[in-house]
Parts: structure tokens; sequence; C-alpha cells
């Protein structure tokens, strides 16, 4: 048997992001490409703004870990106040961080770190990736609520796994397949979301404008470390 | 009959605002030996939450009537519920006021005979207990589903399997899922072996709440036009009540109620044939689980014993220290109550240091194993390691807690 390759990701984000449905939709994804995956979530009261982490395992052999993720390798940082006001169950928010491992923040700029936090992060010879998700949903989008669109993107992007395609798919099962359970707070909000838009499809259309851009700005970056480059269209 | 007031299934289409030629889903579903569904049938794997995998088992299991009050993290499976009732799977279903008249109510429905399906987490579990503990004794065959939840102050929302101590000593049989398959298959032989006659208790399927009900994994399932047969109230230990044929009686006998005209033995002899029939449950669960417990590497001379979720991540242990060269044993146990006494001594007699990971502070499990093990078996038994307050176990936890053990003990 080849080794058994993992990726162990910690999302933490904000209640109404979609932390809980990008890691739904990553997980899928890397089944639907003939992977192992696993996911949990971990959120107190469902509100907005309130911390929301999520974990996703990710490995080409069977996983039977479950539960958080203490030492992951990947983190994934949905909101910039994760890390500026300490809105996360995680604090600081790269506890655990194996070494040389990928730190992956919404935001547009570098974010300012404490002296301690600094020096920590270079002692893990953290890899920090900034991607503008928030601003790619509103351009690609028009919402902001895209921004998770951009964060499972970017994922595709860097790692291969899942790839475009299958992650396009797992979009697919999220909003119009079988369905995806997530949470009681998601339907409320699915509602709002198909409100916005009169049609599923123009949903599905936007959400993949966002995937591609996301995997198209990781190839860009030089950020893409998957043995088969993803494509930025699925 | 469908569609007809009064009729077993007594939902009209008109009622429920669908087509006049709307058929329940249950109707159009085939049934089948209980033993070619647990073993025989085709399977189909998805990829689907505990949850999820609640709502699967509980379309396949052919259930009359369920009653509930939400409570995370069980409320998404009682959610899927409604989808079921909606569809047709499920006769009978309805949110009660909360945890003491949801089991009451559940008391009531299966004593008169029909397959009764309930769920709870946690604190629900706390504030129902004087109920379901009056369950065993009346003989009513009831499923529980329970995602377990801190129930200790501070509050917390996080899987904790310490409400499971509190069902122990209750008669109820009692099975501890590890992952989103078990929460699918246990249920269904757990309603098979509480209907036995020579059982006629209620069932629990607990698992960890939240690292199974919400998040996801590979459930293999059979198709969904098979289901279980359904109960017959009348194949039990004690009759079904008769609520047709007035005056009903809500005692379940009244000798037993304990007065100035019963002996104290009447009752004594009524709780001894409750945890007997408890004991006489292991021959059904044993043919429809494969075993009460399983066995990783029966010749090691280090074992973990679990149960639930500590034993996924027992499981990444053993395959890790597997890595490294060191065979570690796992014995997960599937059923509590019965307690697989017999099978777990036959698996550990070779083995020299015993270490019981749970997801509790206080390590029931780790009393359950001692208390069968004391004076059988040679092993040095260790407590721990235990997380709890909803807390991960890291699979490194145990490795650490492995390394330590095998210099402690030579």
């Amino acid at each position: 048997m080849s080794e058994v390759k993992r990726y162990n990701i910690r999302m933490a984000g904000i209640g109404g992001q979609g932390v809980v449905t990008a890691s739904h939709i990553i997980s899928n994804g890397v089944v639907i490409s003939g992977g192992f995956s696993s996911l949990v979530p971990f959120f107190g009261s469902e509100k907005r703004n309130a911390p929301v982490e999520s974990y996703v395992r990710i490995s080409n052999d069977t996983i039977y870990e479950i539960g958080e993720i203490i030492f992951p390798n990947v983190l994934m940082i949905f909101h910039p106040s994760v890390i500026t006001l300490g809105k996360s169950y995680t604090m600081p928010f790269y506890t655990g961080l194996k070494q040389r491992g990928i730190i992956l923040i919404n935001s547009k700029k570098p974010i300012p770190f404490s002296r301690d936090e600094q020096r920590e992060l270079e002692e893990k010879e953290a890899r920090i990736y900034y991607l503008p998700a928030t601003e790619m949903a509103n351009e690609l989008a028009k919402t902001d609520l895209a921004t998770n669109m951009a964060m499972c993107g970017a994922i595709s992007g860097i790692f291969g796994i899942p790839d475009a395609k299958s992650l396009a798919a797992s979009v697919k099962d999220r909003f119009v397949g079988k369905g995806i359970v997530t949470s009681g707070g998601t339907a409320a909000l699915d509602s709002a979301i198909e409100k916005k838009f009169a049609k599923k499809q123009k949903l599905l259309e936007a959400n993949q404008r966002v995937l591609d851009g996301a995997v198209q700005y990781t190839i860009d970056q030089g950020w893409s470390e998957a043995e088969q480059p993803a494509k930025a269209t699925a | 009959m469908a569609n007809v007031k009064g009729s077993s299934v007594c939902r009209t289409a008109v009622d429920e605002g669908k087509p006049a030629d709307w058929v329940p889903g249950g109707e159009k579903q085939t049934v089948v030996d209980p033993m070619k569904m647990f073993h025989e049938l085709p399977r189909e794997m998805q990829f689907i939450t505990g949850s999820e995998a609640a709502r699967e088992s509980m379309r396949r299991a052919n259930i009359d009537i369920a009653i509930a009050y939400p409570i995370t993290p069980q409320s998404e499976s009682m959610q899927q519920a409604g989808y079921l009732y909606d569809e047709g799977y499920i006769k009978e279903y309805y949110r009660a006021e909360e945890e003491i008249g949801t089991f009451s109510a559940i008391s009531g429905a299966s004593r008169a005979g029909v397959r009764a399906l309930t769920a709870t987490s946690g604190p629900g579990l706390m504030r129902g207990m004087e109920a379901v503990s009056s369950w065993p004794g009346a003989r009513t065959p009831i499923i529980m589903l329970n995602m377990c939840r801190v129930i200790n102050t501070p509050l917390a929302i996080q899987p904790d399997n310490i409400e499971m101590s509190f069902l122990l000593n209750t008669g109820i049989l009692l099975l501890h899922a590890e992952n989103q398959q078990d929460f699918y298959d246990y249920p269904l032989a757990a309603i098979m072996a509480s209907e036995q006659v020579d059982v006629t208790l209620p069932a629990v399927v607990s698992v960890d709440g939240f690292f199974c009900t919400h998040a996801r994994g590979p459930v293999r399932i059979t198709p969904e036009e098979y289901k279980l047969p359904p109960r017959d109230g009348w194949r039990s230990a004690v009759p079904a009540m008769d609520n047709e044929n007035p005056p009903a009686r809500i005692s379940r006998d009244a000798p037993i109620q304990k007065s100035n005209f019963i002996s104290y033995h009447m009752h004594a002899s009524w709780q001894q044939e409750v945890f007997a029939a408890v004991e006489r449950s292991a021959k059904y669960f044993d043919k429809y689980l494969g075993g009460l417990v399983e066995v990783i590497n029966p010749d090691a001379e280090d074992f973990i014993i679990a149960s639930g979720c500590a034993v996924s991540q027992a499981r990444e242990a053993v395959r890790q220290e597997g890595e490294q060269g060191r065979i570690v044993g796992l014995v997960k146990v599937k059923t509590i109550r019965p307690f697989p006494t017999t099978s777990i001594l036959n698996a550990v007699k070779n083995a020299k240091r015993i270490l019981i990971p749970e997801f509790n502070q206080a390590g029931w499990l780790h009393k359950e194993v001692c208390s069968v093990l004391y004076g059988r078996c040679n092993a040095v038994i260790k407590d721990g390691p235990r997380v709890f307050g909803g807390m991960t176990m890291p699979t490194e936890m145990i490795l650490e807690w492995l390394e330590e053990f095998r210099k402690e003990t030579k």
C-alpha cells in the first residue's frame, strides 16, 4: 500500500459565514473524487457572529479518528476577527499547528500579529497565505455569502484534492442535489439565499465563478503544491 | 389500508395536504426477515452525517409512532424524522412539551402494542429519567436514540457520555454506537431484540453527539424498499393494553404495585426477571450484530477496551502502533447492557496491560470492566485516558498513555 497521506484541516470563522457548509462541501468533494474524508463541526448556540469551528480530515486511506483536530497541518481562517478579536474556540488560532503547516486567511492584507504570535509562527515555519475571499465573493457572486466558496476553491487549488470537478459536484449536491444536512440554522439561511437568487441555477453559477476565481488565484500566487495542478474551470 | 380513517395508518391524504392517490412511503416497502436485512441485503455506501444515518435507519424500522422534544444535538435527527412522517414512513409523530411528557407518552404508546421511537440528549435524558426508569418494569419495548451531550455545569452542548452511566442499572438494553454506520445498524438490531418475547424491554442506542451526529462518514445502507417486520403487540412477555375496550388498565399489573395486598417478594422477583431478560437479549444481539464485541489483534499483550467514539480513536492508535511494529489489541464493546462479560474475558485472557479510554469523567466503562475481570485476569488495568466536558481525545493521547504504561508495567 502506498504511504498514508493525511491533511487535517481546522477551519475557524464566525456564525453566518458558512464555515460548516464549507467543511461539508470540501469533505463531500473529496469522497466524490474517490478519496477518504470525514468532518465534524463545532459551534455553540447557532447565531450570527458567534465563533464557529469545523474540522475536515482528508486521506488516501480509511480514516478512523473522529472529533476535533487538535494538531492540524492546515488552518483556514474565514474572518480576520478570529485572530484580531479572538473570536475562536482555539486561542491563539494556530495552537497545535504542525511544523510547516499552511494557514489560509481570508484577508486582503496581512494581519499584524503580536510579537509573541509572530515569533511562534516563525518557529513553526508556518506558511501564511492571504486570500481576499470576501472581496472575491462580492465581486464574482455579488454577495459576501459566497466567501466560503472562495475558501473552498483555494483548498482545491493548493492541494489538488478535492479536484475542481469534484468540488463543483459537491456544491451542486449541497444546493440542488440530494441536499446536505448541516444544521437547523442553515435551513433559514437557504431560504434567504433563495430569495436573493430567484433560481438555484443562478446560485450555482455564481458559486462556480467564485470557486474558479479562487483556484486561479492560488495558481497565480504559486501556492499550489498538488501533484496534478488544479485547473481553474471544473 | 392507506388513507382510511381508523385504519392502522390513521392519516388521510386530504388531512396531510397530499394528492388523493397519495400512498405513504412505508406502505410501498416490503417486510424482510431481520437477519436478511442485517447480513444479506446489498448495501450502498453513502457519505452522510450521523443524523442522516439515523433517518435512514428509522426509514427501515417500520415505526408506528415517534414522540420527541428537541434538544441539541438530537434535534437534527428528529427534524429528519419529521420528513419521514411527511413521506409516510413513520405513521404518527408529534413534538411533546418536554421530556417527562415525551417519555411518559412514548411508554403509553408502547403499552398499546405499537413500535415507538423517541430520542434525546444529555439534559433531556436527565429530565425524563423518572419516566425512563419506569419503562423496563412496565415491559415496554421502546427504541430511544440517545445523542450524548454534557450534563454537568458549566453548560455545554458537546459530547460527553456520562449520561450513559445513569442508564446502567435501570434494566434498559443499552448499546453504544461507535460511528455513523453503527447509528444506522444498531437501532434496527435493538428494536428486534427488544421486542422478542423473552426480552420485552426498552432499548437505548447511545452515540457520542456531534462527533457522530453532525459529522459525516461512510455508511453502508440497505435498499430503502425493505423494512423490518411490524411489532406484534400480542407477542410479548406481558399483554399489550387494549385501548379500545374500556376500562383500560393504566397500571401494568395490579399485583406488582406495592400495597398492603402483595408481598415484597412479588416486587423483587419482578425486578429480577427484568434483569434476567436483559441477559437473555444477548443471544439476539450476538446474532444481529455478529457478536457483542469486536476484537482486533487477539494475540496482543497490550489491549485497549473501548466503546463509542473512543473505539475510533483507539483504531487509529492501533494502526499507528502497527506502523512502528508494535501490536496492540482492541476490544470494541458494542452492548453495554447486556454487558459482554464472557466475550471480554476470552478476548483479554493473555493480556498484560489494558487501557480503557473514555469520553467521561467517571470512567464507567473502566468500572464495568474491572468488575468482571477482577480475579479472573492477570492484566494490569489502567483507568484512562479520559476526556470530558465535550473534549476530543487525540490519538496522540492514547499513544502517550500506552508508552507510559509499558514503562510502568514491564
